[in-house]
């Protein structure tokens, strides 16, 4: 039982096997696309591994303190940006290896010419809870 | 009415219902319907037999689903057998739902899932929130739970090993939500105390009640860890130290040692010492050997390497620690530890700013880079 993020980039991820931009696509690979993102995450939650998923717009705005009594200062978008993620799926799954087979089927989305995009998604684990028997808890004095 | 109480009927009103011939699945579901509305219904109307009550009631529920799925011959025929609703083998329904909800055919997190609504008597939405996921995804994962195991017959024995795994999970998670999972843990497993005579049953539950006695000492008001040797030993509960001790003692007599039977005497060792410069490193440095002997963990071996640290002083914890494998969870940290230990700050520091990164919680990476940062103000002074 552990919490994986997999994150999609519009940018700073390795080249993509089928690499076309979407809009590149035929209408119809759009939808099945669309459709199989779909149905992934309704097949994962069928097999109570979903928790949850979101995309976000690419253009997002660079915000920071700026002194007491003061309004925030916003930047951005930057252009230069090299990370820029384009969505996430979180999924609740017994072991690293389910964690990697999953990643590996969302990246067989179909893209242009209904071929699987292949593309690189991130895995990453989030940090768990602190589990109640540390058995190295004499370690951390 | 104490929701608790309540709940530990659970398991021995199911298991009437699948003993008169409901299947699992459908007789889970009613007990949860009939739990529901005790909690409704009780407040004003308190029933004298409280199972008998809910007995009648989910069974009532579990016709009506019945009756709603068109199996009009199935109802008529378990109506007709329908025994008197005299006294049932609870134990023994109890031990068998257990084994059921622990079956090895289901993956650990569906398995924890079953047993904390089957047997647990929790609902769907309290189980999601626990674990921090969508209730349709906890409702998806235990009603495949349940399909998984609908062909294994109730009466058939299981293996309490995999049952004291599940329980183990489930009380390693702490809490989240408005359940807690380490008392709810120790909950079922003095359950399955009273229901099977077993060692290992008596040495989790002695492991669990030893290490929730210092739950209340083992964080700051922030949320930041406070290591063993730090604690307030004043905040530990000592009436569980001496429960989980007792219970520990009595299992240990019968000369059947196990894994949880040995972590539990670490554990009790941990927990006997007003402070923590008389702990009894050598003979927990024995008990780790017992360990190792019992399971051949690398991270059993990890964990000992500490104690030898204690009881031979740093450099033999170092010679220890250094045949084994270094990608193993905390070797970083034990490492960073014992070179503290040793004197040598500036390793310290450094194992201790890289196992911050590879730490598998937040609080034991804060822990972790504040240990370094202690270190290095220390350095610089």
């Amino acid at each position: 039982m552990a919490k994986y993020l997999l994150l999609k980039h519009y940018r700073g991820a390795p080249a993509a096997v089928n690499d076309v931009p979407m809009d590149q696509w035929a209408p119809e690979e759009i939808t099945a696309h669309i459709q199989y993102m779909n149905d992934f995450a309704a097949r994962l939650e069928k097999t109570g591994e979903f928790v949850d998923s979101q995309a976000l717009s690419p253009e997002g705005t660079f915000v920071r303190y700026d002194g007491e009594g003061r309004p925030p200062v916003t930047d951005g978008p930057f252009a230069e940006t090299k990370d820029v993620i384009a969505g996430w799926m979180v999924i609740d799954v017994d072991s690293y290896e389910r964690a990697v087979e999953l990643a590996g089927e969302l990246s067989a989305a179909p893209g242009a010419g209904g071929r699987p995009i292949h593309e690189w998604l991130e895995l990453r684990p989030f940090l768990g809870v602190h589990s109640t028997v540390t058995d190295t808890e004499c370690a951390f004095k | 009415m104490n929701e608790v109480l309540l709940r530990s009927l659970t398991p021995s009103v199911l298991g009437i219902l699948v003993r008169r011939g409901a299947d699992f699945a459908a007789a889970e579901d009613a007990v949860q319907d009939a739990l529901v509305e005790a909690v409704r219904v009780w407040p004003d109307d308190p029933p004298r037999d409280a199972k008998g009550w809910l007995v009648t009631v989910a069974w009532r529920r579990f016709l009506d689903a019945t009756r709603a799925e068109t199996a009009r011959r199935r109802r008529e025929d378990l109506v007709d057998e329908e025994p008197a609703p005299g006294p049932a083998p609870a134990s023994d329904d109890t031990l068998q739902l257990y084994f059921l909800c622990a079956h090895p055919k289901l993956t650990p997190s569906s398995a924890v899932a079953l047993t904390l609504r089957a047997v647990g008597g929790l609902t769907t939405r309290q189980i999601a929130r626990a674990y921090l996921v969508p209730e349709a995804t906890m409702a998806q994962r235990i009603s495949r739970a349940k399909r998984t195991v609908s062909d294994v017959r109730f009466d058939q024995p299981g293996d309490v090993a995999t049952v004291l795994r599940v329980l183990y999970l489930v009380f390693n998670e702490g809490y989240s939500g408005d359940v807690d999972l380490a008392a709810e843990a120790i909950r079922l497993t003095r359950q399955l105390a009273a229901a099977i005579d077993h060692p290992e049953v008596a040495g989790l539950l002695a492991l669990m009640l030893l290490h929730h006695a210092r739950r209340a000492a083992r964080t700051a008001p922030d949320g930041s860890l406070v290591p063993l040797a730090e604690q307030d030993r004043g905040r530990w509960d000592t009436t569980l130290i001496a429960e989980g001790v007792t219970i520990l003692q009595v299992a240990l007599a019968r000369d059947r040692l196990g894994e949880f039977q040995a972590q539990a005497a670490i554990a009790a060792l941990h927990a006997d010492p007003p402070t923590a410069e008389e702990t009894d490193w050598v003979q927990i440095v024995e008990w780790y050997d017992e360990l190792v002997g019992l399971t051949d963990s690398p991270i059993v071996r990890l964990n000992r390497a500490v104690a030898v640290g204690e009881a031979d002083g740093p450099r033999a914890g170092l010679a220890t620690l250094a045949v084994l494998e270094d990608s193993l969870p905390r070797y970083t940290a034990v490492a960073a530890y014992l070179h503290e230990r040793d004197g040598d700050l500036k390793t310290a520091a450094r194992l201790y700013a890289e196992a911050a990164l590879k730490a598998p919680s937040l609080a034991e990476r804060d822990h972790l880079t504040r240990q370094a940062a202690r270190l290095n103000a220390r350095r610089s002074r």
